[in-house]
């Protein structure tokens, strides 16, 4: 049965704007979405919004409902009540392009300042034999579908833009993390993770878990065993010692 | 040689967007306020009750003796009290033995991440909740004091461990009677293993010991019995949340029985 839904959407430009009031029709079975798309259709020809998959794959539509960061596409309407206002607006740690479409670059940029995978030079492309235990931790983080929700919520650059610079966000956190722990991956990752990439600004308070629509724990499998591996480089003087005496060179974790 | 992904683009956007300009602190309509107030709430009774209990004098009755006072290292603690019959503290330490130990169960849940978790929302408001903004106008996490010491959750981890082997032997002691003969069994018996078998899970439940065991090996299948222990250890993470709030509650309600035994509060038969 279908049923007209209350909607406050953001529209503007470059950040100016507001909220703009809808009465649509919403049916069973649809999504944010779709009801997005129907306002189009029906009331705001021009509204902007990024979408791609519908299937929750693509990444493409992240926005926020109700305060909350999801993806338009698999948020179902009946999640609410018949009679509540839904709120969406574009995320809000990027720049608004239009309406609900964001500049995302920032997140490309980090992406480009991580060195990629760095197998020895003595191993050539065929030659790598790898378990699948010693590969399956860092596959968790290969689901990663680039919503960038995680990046949107965390509050070190959502509410503070001066840290963009030296913070990469949960998502290119979590890549470090995938390549160090990488059985073939050579490139030392610590000392950039802390000093480049600005792992000591997380306080780990576990906002890039609870968005993330892949459910990759972001936070207990990446951000904290990084975290760990940082201290053995840095702030443990028992790990010093022991690579020292053992003459283990340049890294902390035993490959 | 190390590379980059791709190459830099030529340029910048032609025009610098800004951000969505919207005041409201928080669009969220859910009651995001409830789980921060809970965690100040139990956190804050928590220290106020470790406050009260630190120079609370009637911690120990034979064969319990109360886990905020244990081990109890100074000659001020009743005989059958010390451990293992030791005072390595000698009668100089005037102040409430509890105070010698404190340090190293604190500073394991002060630096536990779940706990950082808990009070830097709860506490600091740094997030409240997720997607609300926080009041801060400066942010710099733990890149710097005060807040780096956090990296030293490891030590206090291992402090843990033997604050949870002295647990553990308070509770084999806790089978004698109050004359020293083995077979008894008492309710204070029974809290007192529920409490350390809560607090093993929650202190092999932490991050720090999961890393420790395997999590820094990047070659598992090279190490079978490691990655055994990681597996294991992995399985209790996952609810280090819950253990953590189990453990807490566990051993104030185990302390505070003792206390009341100790205190002749509670004084039926088997206590």
């Amino acid at each position: 049965m279908g049923y007209k839904a209350k909607f406050r959407v953001w529209r503007g430009e470059g950040g100016e704007g507001g909220l703009e009031d809808f009465v649509v029709e919403v049916n069973e079975g649809e999504v944010v979405l779709d009801v997005i798309h129907r306002l189009q259709a029906t009331q705001a020809p021009d509204l902007a919004v990024r979408w791609n998959c519908k299937a929750g794959k693509c990444g493409s539509c992240s926005m926020e409902i109700n305060g909350k960061p999801r993806l338009g596409c698999m948020t179902r309407m009946s999640t609410f009540s018949e009679d509540e206002t839904i709120t969406v607006t574009p995320m809000r740690t990027f720049p608004v392009i239009k309406d609900l479409v964001t500049d995302v670059s920032f997140n490309y940029q980090k992406a480009r300042e991580i060195p990629s995978f760095t197998p020895p030079d003595n191993v050539k492309p065929g030659e790598y034999r790898m378990q699948q235990i010693d590969v399956e931790r860092s596959q968790e983080f290969r689901k990663c579908i680039e919503c960038f929700m995680c990046n949107n919520v965390c509050h070190v650059i959502r509410d503070h833009e001066e840290n963009k610079p030296a913070f990469a966000g949960p998502r290119f956190l979590m890549r470090i993390a995938e390549l160090d722990m990488h059985p073939y991956d050579v490139a030392d990752r610590k000392d950039s993770a802390q000093e480049e990439h600005g792992l000591g600004y997380c306080n780990i308070t576990k906002c890039c878990t609870e968005v993330c629509p892949e459910h990759i724990k972001i936070t207990d499998n990446a951000l904290i065993p990084m975290k760990e591996r940082v201290v053995d480089r840095k702030y443990d003087p028992l790990v010093w010692l022991g690579n020292k005496i053992f003459k283990r060179p340049g890294s902390s974790a035993s490959k | 040689m190390t590379q980059t992904t791709a190459g830099r683009p030529t340029g910048e956007p032609a025009q610098r967007k800004q951000r969505a300009q919207i005041t409201a602190r928080t669009l969220r309509t859910d009651r995001w306020w409830l789980a921060p107030a809970i965690t100040f709430a139990a956190l804050a009774s928590f220290l106020v009750y470790g406050l009260w209990a630190i120079f609370d004098k009637s911690y120990f009755v034979e064969p319990y003796i109360a886990p905020f006072s244990s081990p109890c290292l100074a000659t001020s603690c009743p005989e059958g009290a010390r451990f293992l019959g030791l005072a390595p503290f000698g009668d100089w330490w005037t102040l409430p033995p509890g105070i010698l130990i404190l340090g190293l169960p604190a500073g394991f849940r002060l630096t536990c991440y779940y706990y950082r978790k808990g009070y830097y929302r709860a506490f600091w408001l740094s997030p409240p909740a997720c997607a609300v903004a926080e009041p801060h106008k400066k942010y710099t996490g733990e890149t710097r004091l005060p807040l780096i010491i956090q990296n030293i959750h490891r030590y206090f981890f291992y402090g843990a461990v033997l604050i949870a082997l002295v647990l553990t032997w308070d509770a084999v002691l806790a089978l004698r009677d109050e004359h020293g003969a083995w077979g008894h069994f008492g309710l204070g018996t029974l809290i007192l293993w529920i409490n350390v078998v809560l607090i093993w899970s929650y202190t092999l439940s932490c991050h720090s010991c999961r890393h420790i065991t395997a999590g820094r090996l990047n070659h598992f299948s090279k190490h079978p019995l490691r990655y055994k222990m990681w597996t294991f250890v992995s399985k209790l993470n996952r609810r280090h949340m819950l253990l953590a709030w189990l453990s807490m509650y566990s051993v104030m309600l185990a302390d505070l029985y003792v206390r009341l035994v100790a205190k002749g509060i509670i004084n039926f038969p088997l206590a």
